[in-house]
């Protein structure tokens, strides 16, 4: 068994507790612990970052100082903001000696301090790149044949401090799901925000992101969408009622990628937080229609012009 | 000081202010004050520009009226006056050897602040100056002669001009290009801005020229694998890849490929942007020159795998030119001068991945589109769509891979205004609404900007905005179905949605994936970018630093025809001097061995110019000073320290350092 | 009738040395370096909502058009997804520069009454610094408190939906060493980062 630090997050906590529920036992299925980082606190998210760029550093940055005292290698955290947040912090004092300093003195009076050490790292990552499709291949039990799932990164895990995919055309999630049997969905819109940031408080816009998303979800036929961030699956499971009455329904569930893993691992779904979605989302494995072509994932290949012609994504 | 039997040395010393250059930063008349009390200096002077006519009389006159034998100025770089001074020196009756420059505005007044510091380093530069001179010696330069021939790398618009300048000059011309035809680029298009006038035939005939000249030697499907040598003669290697077909038996009459067991055309045909298809034996374009055909090794089965009933072979019985027995050779000639034109490629639109090139089959690269274009493209210049529609609505984006620090810093100069002939060309023969969406629109040339304006007229939309993004997801009912350009218009203010048919983006121009390989080669620098560096951007602008090797086209930096030529054309006439000069003045700094010499042979394959030999007679080594380039690598290697090199005697490199580290003047 | 106004900026209108102000921030220093091409405004999805542009925001800053800039709604609807600063040319960090404009908006006081991003920004910083985690239903319910409590009724589906998959909760979450965070916090109450500094030119280039 592999050990990683592991920072939740506070939605891990709250609304996107099923997230934290599926992460676990699937990567426990897979060999790998997390263990949680003792009495972590919130990264700042990106509210903080608007009120005090310092502070908000110094709030991170005890996060990273209890990351580095466990002594495990990486940090992992599953919730796009927090990963934003910590790799940003992680930038701005590698960048700024004045900030880094500032820092220093303010986890030197807790008895702390940061020697910028310990990568931080999404599970989407570590999944396709530490332990590898082929692992996760050997561990599906239950195909998830003939699902039709659109792949959505969301914003902030790309974008702009994530080196370990494509920030405009992400494709981890893409082959992952592919492994899993599902049949993925080529999106466009994969990286485009959810407006999960402003829904609370500027309804209109932060809707309307949404609603772009899941009505182009439906629209090319999605069973469901499988997200890598709390926020994210709140934004796109929460408001179907308001969307519904402003511009029309677009009913499409919303899950994180790791309970879609749970399900193919033959995970019981109770167990993968499953019936916390307020879309709800249910798939008997096994039950499935016949094999059908799988479309690829929206990654070219290397392009030869003559083989991109009519293509399979030339619709 | 008076040396035994030989005459008194008599220092004539002159400190240059070079304006204010020097002046303001060293004390001019306190070296001058510091030389006269040097023992030998018979005269010192200091003058406001020694290399004026005046300030080069004053030197003769001086020669002569104070029998100076020994002559010092202490100015600019050696590189860029010594060979005045020298004149000047020789002019007042001296072997111009006698003369020894010190450098003291790069090597003081441009380097320091501090005018007291300055003044001093300059004195002990020229303490050390004048400790040497005294033992200089009469030299005489040599002359080595200059092979009347040049290589010019590259079949681009640049290749093809240069060598045919000097082809017509009388010069024997060896011209290498690697593809299986001359052309480049330009072989590409339909028209050229802002004329519009048809590449082909502005192009062919010279093609056609370069094929049949008698001064040139034409190399297709080769490569530059070796080049030694210097200025004036050097030996380059040629690869000749096979092509499968002798060049000299082949008719281009196409019957193999006709017969060719593929019955159809199957593979990308990579002159038309891939647009089309080819079979493994080929013409690359019905213009190509030479007149012959190529098999790809890639593709034809017999050469891949040796079991192909060959019937274009078969076809082909009468002339034998088919010939699988071909391997690669390699030939040496022997040039003066080399010119290297090999050109750009385009940006690689796969690396930005926000305009779906590669997953979107009708967004397209410019060069494709040329062909599109093209009356002898895929589609015979019909613009089609690859599911043969015709678009009615076209975007074209501009600076891609260009003007952006994720990819390419730089502009590309060129493709603000080939996209306005793409888009007059779509215009015209599609009737489409035709937008660009620019940055900056860049029309600097002759007849450019005019062009713009007659676009204008003709109703091509102009929305001045970097595009954000291409998606075929739609929002509105009129995008269904649609590519949706996502871009701000920034002079209207609005950040608009526009469905197309069709995207075209305007690649950028970079360097040749080989170029580093190609530097090396020839021995050139590299600019940041990574094309190749000229010596001086304004005065030397297709010379290298390597002597005897020029540059021109696209190689030096994206450009467009017109300039290409005016490059190409210079960069002939300045191989054209060298050739003509027919010699080459080479400095007396040549190696000589002592009697002391032991035979060890030690520095033989040290010498890059392979100067040195053992004599059978004495059993020492003699270095041939016409061979030798005076790198003083065999001087310093020698175990015995039997190798002396003129102009860097032990005699006068100790005096010299005695000099820099005697005790500084009080000023 | 149509409403006649003049738009003509005058030197006056502007607050000299704001724009330099905003670019000695780390993090925001390219923005000298804007073509005003408007790729960030092309990308953005909340830019079909906003009366500056992302672009012209930038260039607002960069006149020391401070007043237009720090009232304007756009650097309230940037939802922080980095779009513009992952495919702006010039490397500018977009993002950053929103958020220091929205800081300096809020210390300066000039948003509208009752409007919920400053608020949210406020409750939120309140929230975990005081309990070192952030509850988020508790969260959204004193944001509405503040802003618009009757939207509070309008919110009853959501709240049950979520309390009957078990997302809902009224207990504050807490980290145990709350007094360690208030003396971490307290010690750069007076630090402002725009006087720290700038961080080494080798840094300068490069968002990623
Ligand atoms: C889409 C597009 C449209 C354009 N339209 C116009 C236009 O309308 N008008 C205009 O004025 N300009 C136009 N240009 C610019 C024009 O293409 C260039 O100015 C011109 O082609 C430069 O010629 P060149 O000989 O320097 O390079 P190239 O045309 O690139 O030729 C270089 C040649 O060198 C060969 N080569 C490369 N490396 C080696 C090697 N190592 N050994 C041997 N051979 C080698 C190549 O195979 C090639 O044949 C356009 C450019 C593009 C991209
Ligand atoms: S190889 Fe022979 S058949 Fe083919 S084009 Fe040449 S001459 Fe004709
Ligand atoms: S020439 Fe025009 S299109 Fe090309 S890089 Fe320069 S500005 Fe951009
Ligand atoms: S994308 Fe960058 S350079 Fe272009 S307008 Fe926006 S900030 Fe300026
Ligand atoms: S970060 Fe803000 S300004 Fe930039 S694209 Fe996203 S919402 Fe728009």
């Amino acid at each position: 068994m592999t050990t990683f630090a592991y920072y939740p997050g506070c939605s891990l906590k709250g609304t996107g507790r099923a997230y934290e529920e599926s992460l676990l036992p699937v990567l426990a299925a897979l060999g790998i612990k997390l263990e949680e980082l003792a009495d972590w606190n919130c990264c700042g998210a990106t509210a903080y970052m608007a009120v005090d760029e310092v502070k908000a550093c110094v709030m991170a940055s005890r996060n990273l100082a209890l990351a580095e005292q466990l002594g495990h290698r990486e940090l992992v955290t599953p919730c796009s903001a927090c990963y934003l947040v910590l790799n940003k912090t992680k930038q701005y004092l590698g960048e700024s000696r004045a900030v880094a300093q500032v820092v220093q003195r303010a986890l030197g009076l807790v008895g702390l301090s940061y020697q910028g050490n310990v990568p931080v790292r999404h599970p989407l990552d570590l999944l396709v790149n530490v332990v590898g499709l082929p692992a996760i291949k050997e561990r599906v039990r239950d195909p998830l044949t003939g699902l039709k799932v659109v792949p959505y990164y969301g914003c902030q895990l790309v974008r702009p401090y994530a080196t370990f995919d494509d920030q405009d055309r992400p494709t981890s999630m893409d082959r992952l799901l592919g492994v899993l049997g599902a049949t993925v969905v080529p999106y466009p819109l994969k990286t485009r925000c959810c407006g999960g940031s402003l829904t609370g408080t500027l309804p209109e816009p932060g809707l309307h992101c949404a609603y772009i998303l899941l009505k182009e979800a439906v629209k090319r036929g999605a069973e469901v969408i499988a997200t890598v961030c709390p926020l994210c699956q709140f934004n796109l499971d929460a408001y179907h009622h308001k969307i519904a009455a402003k511009w029309g329904p677009v009913r499409v569930p919303t899950v994180y990628f790791t309970q879609l893993m749970g399900l193919a691992f033959g995970l019981p779904a109770r167990q993968l937080g499953l019936h916390r979605g307020l879309v709800p989302f249910a798939f008997e494995a096994g039950a499935r229609r016949p094999e059908r072509e799988v479309v690829p994932p929206d990654r070219p290949p290397p392009a030869t012009p003559a083989c991109r012609a009519g293509g399979p994504l030339a619709s | 000081m008076k040396r035994n039997g030989e005459p008194e040395i008599r220092v004539g010393f002159y400190v240059c202010h070079c304006g204010h250059n020097i002046a303001n930063t060293v004390d001019c008349a306190a070296v001058a004050r510091y030389a006269a009390t040097l023992p030998g200096v018979a005269l010192a002077r200091d003058y406001k520009y020694m290399c004026s006519d005046p300030g080069q009389e004053l030197l003769r006159q001086d020669i002569q009226e104070h029998r100076l034998n020994r002559i010092i100025v202490a100015s600019c770089s050696p590189l860029l006056h010594e060979h005045t001074f020298r004149e000047a020196t020789r002019k007042g009756g001296l072997n111009p050897f006698f003369f020894h420059m010190v450098n003291i505005r790069e090597h003081a007044a441009w380097v320091h602040t501090d005018r007291r510091e300055a003044t001093a380093k300059a004195q002990a530069l020229v303490h050390a100056a004048v400790r040497r001179v005294a033992h200089h010696q009469a030299l005489q330069t040599k002359r080595a002669p200059i092979h009347p021939a040049v290589l010019v790398v590259g079949g681009g618009i640049a290749g093809i001009h240069a060598a045919l300048t000097l082809a017509d000059a009388g010069k024997q011309v060896f011209l290498v290009e690697r593809e299986p035809s001359l052309g480049g680029h330009m072989a590409r298009f339909d028209k050229t801005f802002p004329t519009l006038d048809c590449a082909a035939c502005i192009l062919t005939p010279k093609m056609s020229r370069v094929g049949s000249h008698p001064h040139i030697t034409l190399w297709t499907y080769a490569e530059v694998a070796k080049v030694e040598g210097y200025v004036g003669n050097y030996e380059v290697t040629v690869r000749h890849k096979p092509r499968y077909v002798d060049a000299s038996r082949c008719v281009g009459c196409q019957d193999c490929i006709k017969a060719c067991i593929y019955k159809e055309p199957k593979f990308p045909d990579t002159f038309n942007a891939g647009l089309s298809k080819r079979k493994p034996v080929y013409l690359p374009f019905p213009q190509a020159t030479p007149q012959v055909v190529v098999i790809d090794p890639e593709t034809c089965i017999q050469v891949k795998t040796g079991k192909c009933k060959q019937t274009c072979l078969e076809a082909c019985v009468d002339r034998r030119a088919i010939d699988f027995t071909q391997r690669e050779t390699l030939e040496r000639v022997t040039v003066g001068a080399i010119i290297v034109a090999t050109g750009f490629k385009t940006f690689d639109a796969s690396r930005a991945p926000a305009y779906g090139y590669g997953v979107y089959p009708n967004v397209y690269t410019a060069l494709e589109v040329e062909r599109l274009v093209n009356a002898s493209g895929p589609t015979g210049g019909a613009i089609v769509l690859r599911d043969g529609r015709q678009p009615e609505r076209v975007g074209i984006i501009h600076c891609v891979g260009s003007r952006d620090e994720k990819t390419n810093r730089w502009c590309s100069r060129v493709c603000c205004m080939y996209a306005l002939k793409l888009a007059h060309l779509i215009k015209e023969r599609t009737g489409a609404e035709v937008f660009n969406f620019y940055i900056d629109l860049r029309t600097p040339g002759k007849g450019y900007d005019e062009f713009y304006g007659q676009l204008l007229e003709e109703g091509v939309q102009f929305i001045r905005g970097r595009v954000g993004e291409v998606t075929d997801w739609a929002f509105m009912p009129e995008e269904e179905g649609h590519l949706v350009i996502r871009v701000e218009d920034t002079l209207a203010g609005y950040v608009r949605r526009i469905p197309v048919d069709m995207v075209v983006l305007a690649v950028g121009l970079e360097p040749q994936a080989d170029a580093q390989a190609v530097r090396r080669l020839f021995n050139m620098s590299c600019g940041g970018e990574g094309f190749f560096l000229e010596r001086h951007p304004k005065l030397a602008p297709v010379n290298t630093f390597t002597e005897g090797v020029f540059l021109a086209g696209c190689c030096q930096g994206p450009k467009d025809i017109p300039d290409t030529v005016a490059q190409a054309g210079a960069a002939a006439a300045e191989a054209l001097v060298l050739l003509d000069r027919g010699y080459l003045e080479q400095e007396p700094n040549t190696a000589f061995v002592l009697e002391d010499c032991s035979g060890c042979k030690s520095c033989l394959p040290l010498c890059p110019y392979r100067a040195i030999t053992i004599a059978p007679e004495t059993e020492r080594a003699v270095i041939n000073e016409a061979l030798c380039k005076g790198c003083g690598t065999c001087v310093a290697s020698c175990p015995s320290g039997s190798i002396g090199q003129n102009l860097f005697t032990d005699q006068e490199l100790f005096s010299e350092i005695e000099g820099l580290l005697a005790p500084a003047a009080a000023t | 009738m149509i409403e006649i106004k003049r738009t003509i900026k005058y030197e006056t209108d502007r607050v000299k040395g704001f724009g330099r102000e905003v670019m000695s921030v780390p993090g925001c220093e390219q923005l000298e370096q804007c073509i005003q091409c408007g790729t960030c405004s092309g990308v953005c999805p909340l830019s079909i909502y906003m009366d500056h542009s992302p672009r012209q925001v930038m260039a607002l800053t960069r006149s020391d058009f401070k007043r237009e800039v720090l009232s304007s709604v756009t650097i309230w609807l940037c939802a922080s997804c980095y779009a513009c600063a992952a495919e702006c040319p010039r490397h500018i960090r977009i993002t950053d520069i929103m958020y220091e404009l929205k800081q300096r908006a809020i210390q300066e006081g000039v948003y509208p009454r009752r409007f919920p991003i400053p608020v949210l920004a406020r409750e939120f910083t309140r929230m975990a610094q005081h309990w070192g985690r952030i509850t988020e239903s508790l969260l959204v319910l004193r944001l509405l408190w503040r802003t618009n409590w009757l939207e509070a009724f309008g919110m009853w589906r959501l709240g049950l939906g979520l309390w009957r998959t078990g997302r809902f909760s009224l207990r504050h979450e807490s980290i145990r060493q709350r007094a360690d965070l208030t003396r971490m916090m307290a010690s750069v109450d007076d630090v402002v980062i725009g006087a720290l500094p700038p961080p080494a030119a080798n840094h300068r280039r490069g968002a990623r």
